[in-house]
């Protein structure tokens, strides 16, 4: 049972991460975190932060696939903004009972839950990204990342050859893997 | 280094399906044979999947942040603190500095003088809630006596100890396959250590840990009549309770199974042992080790004792606790135990949740 299809259609769109339904979404209910934010002990930094990290588990939860939004997506946005904000309130033990009850709040524990193991993963690769070093993190980036071919990333950074390139994107393959999987079996 | 380089260049194009169906039948081969390559492929397959999250999650980022920025400058969104806020900070600020630094002071002496005043409290003020079975010894050997009796023909029937137990307490399965928690006073000094279900069957027990700190401890049952049971009803909570939860136990302060309940009342222990809860509820010897539900069903606690010098004052080890000894327990003699993801007990009739908790609920004895 889908309870807008017009908001159905806006998550299906954020999975896409197209640009129009995020800014949508982002203007629609930006003030209302924020109020929540700043209303209970919060700075406007924190509002963003937290408001950003909403619409990261509201990401994954869409790109999981498994979305129905059986309520409102103001409440559901809502209840997770809540839930991250007095897990980080509890973090900083600065833990108020004051923070402002909705009458219906939706369970979202899982979906928080879900964002913080995706969010992990995503902090050790960036650590392993971090102390890679140039010039071996930029052509990683844009390899993996930015998904370029190998003859523009010759190109633009200056190898003879697509061949050369492609070596030393093993290379540094090879360096960045292990400082990876260093940190990720300790862990 | 070369060779290793290929290999990953190899693998890379293996796992990108950009192989010719020749190559790819030779690196099929290839893996069989060797293991590391084997290993290499399914390890570099992990790492693309990583990569790939990471940038996928990266370009997210940019977009929200990029998204944030841009509205602010065209003033679709606008950054502003509650107008309440810079009142109270601008104007009453010296009101507030001298108003606090009194309050603190007030509060300091105050405290001061609780702690000056305030009785002592002694070790002896705690009561563990084993029971000592001399009290119910006869009664119990007189049934015993009964049922042997009756019993004499089926030769079949599990043996069970001649005497009963030095202590008697409770505890509960957290794996199916025998794993069970208790409290570590209950089975402390035990020479052996006995388990009896709902229905009278005795099964024996080892210990595998005990924490007297945290009174936790883990037994396992080493006995080959147990039955394993493949899904536990209820999950552990490892994160606190809350004050005024209603919370329920079942325990064996009789050899009958017998139920209560109450509410969280205090998120420390004695003495405020971060490591304990308070509980409101009525408990006597034998209730020791017994599992703390919330209503859903979750285990947040296992019972440990009360406070002699007032009434109905129960403390109970938290539910860290048994995550922290099942750690233990797993880098000390690398034994993993599968705890239930979830309760299978939320919303439903409390009945009937009994119902379905009463079978992985046992009396510990300990000789």
């Amino acid at each position: 049972m889908s309870y807008d299809a017009s908001e159905q259609d806006l998550i299906r769109r954020l999975a896409l991460r197209e640009r129009a339904a995020t800014e949508t979404i982002y203007k629609t209910h930006f003030g209302m975190v924020q109020t929540l934010i700043v209303n209970n002990n919060g700075s406007v930094d924190d509002a963003r932060d937290i408001f950003q990290e909403t619409m990261m588990v509201l990401y994954d939860k869409a790109k999981s696939g498994e979305f129905e939004l059986n309520c409102q997506l103001k409440t559901y946005l809502y209840a997770v903004a809540r839930r991250l904000w007095l897990k980080r309130l509890q973090q900083l033990q600065k833990y108020s009972e004051e923070v402002e009850s909705l009458a219906a709040v939706v369970p979202v524990e899982d979906d928080v839950e879900r964002m913080e193991a995706q969010q992990q993963s995503f902090s050790l690769m960036e650590k392993a990204m971090l102390s890679l070093g140039e010039p071996c993190r930029s052509l990683l980036d844009a390899y993996y990342i930015k998904k370029k071919s190998m003859s523009d990333i010759a190109a633009s950074f200056g190898y003879t050859n697509a061949e050369n390139a492609k070596n030393q994107k093993y290379k540094c393959l090879t360096r960045l893997k292990k400082l990876f999987f260093a940190q990720y079996k300790t862990q | 280094m070369t060779e290793d380089v290929q290999m990953l260049e190899l693998a890379e194009r293996y796992l990108g399906g950009d192989m010719t169906e020749e190559e790819r039948t030779r690196f099929d081969q290839l893996r069989k044979e060797r293991p590391e390559i084997d290993q290499l492929v399914v390890e570099h397959s992990l790492f693309l999947q990583q990569i790939d999250q990471y940038g996928d999650r990266k370009s997210m980022k940019t977009l929200l942040h990029d998204t944030h920025n841009q509205l602010r400058e065209a003033g679709e969104i606008r950054e502003e603190m509650p107008k309440v806020r810079f009142l109270q900070a601008g104007k009453y600020k010296r009101v507030f500095a001298v108003a606090a630094s009194i309050a603190g002071i007030t509060a300091l002496a105050i405290s001061g003088m609780v702690t000056y005043f305030s009785p002592k409290s002694s070790p002896s003020e705690f009561a563990q809630l084993k029971r000592e079975i001399n009290a119910v010894k006869a009664s119990q050997a007189k049934a015993q006596n009964q049922l042997n009796t009756i019993t004499t023909k089926a030769e079949s029937l599990p043996v069970r100890p001649v005497d009963p137990g030095k202590f008697g307490g409770t505890g509960f399965l957290i794996d199916g396959r025998g794993y069970l928690v208790t409290s570590a006073h209950v089975v402390a000094k035990a020479d052996s250590v006995y388990i009896v279900n709902s229905k009278g069957e005795y099964f024996k027990a080892k210990t595998l840990h005990v924490n007297e700190h945290t009174d936790i401890a883990i037994l396992k049952i080493a006995d080959s009549r147990f039955e394993t049971i493949s899904r536990l009803p209820y999950a552990i909570r490892p994160n606190r309770g809350d004050l005024g939860e209603q919370i329920f136990t079942l325990g064996y302060p009789r050899t009958e199974i017998v139920y209560n309940e109450g509410y969280l009342s205090a998120k420390t222990g004695l003495n405020g042992d971060t490591s304990a809860f308070q509980l409101s509820i009525s408990a006597n010897p034998g209730n020791s080790g017994g599992p703390i539900f919330n209503h859903n069903g979750e285990i947040i606690g296992v019972l440990s004792g009360k406070q002699l010098s007032a009434e109905g004052v129960v403390f109970s080890s938290q539910s860290k606790n048994i995550l922290r000894a099942l750690d233990s327990l797993r880098t000390d003699s690398s034994i993993s135990i599968r705890l239930s993801q979830h309760s299978a007990l939320k919303g439903i009739d409390r009945v009937q949740q009994i119902k379905k908790i009463e079978d992985c609920v046992f009396n510990v004895m300990s000789y």
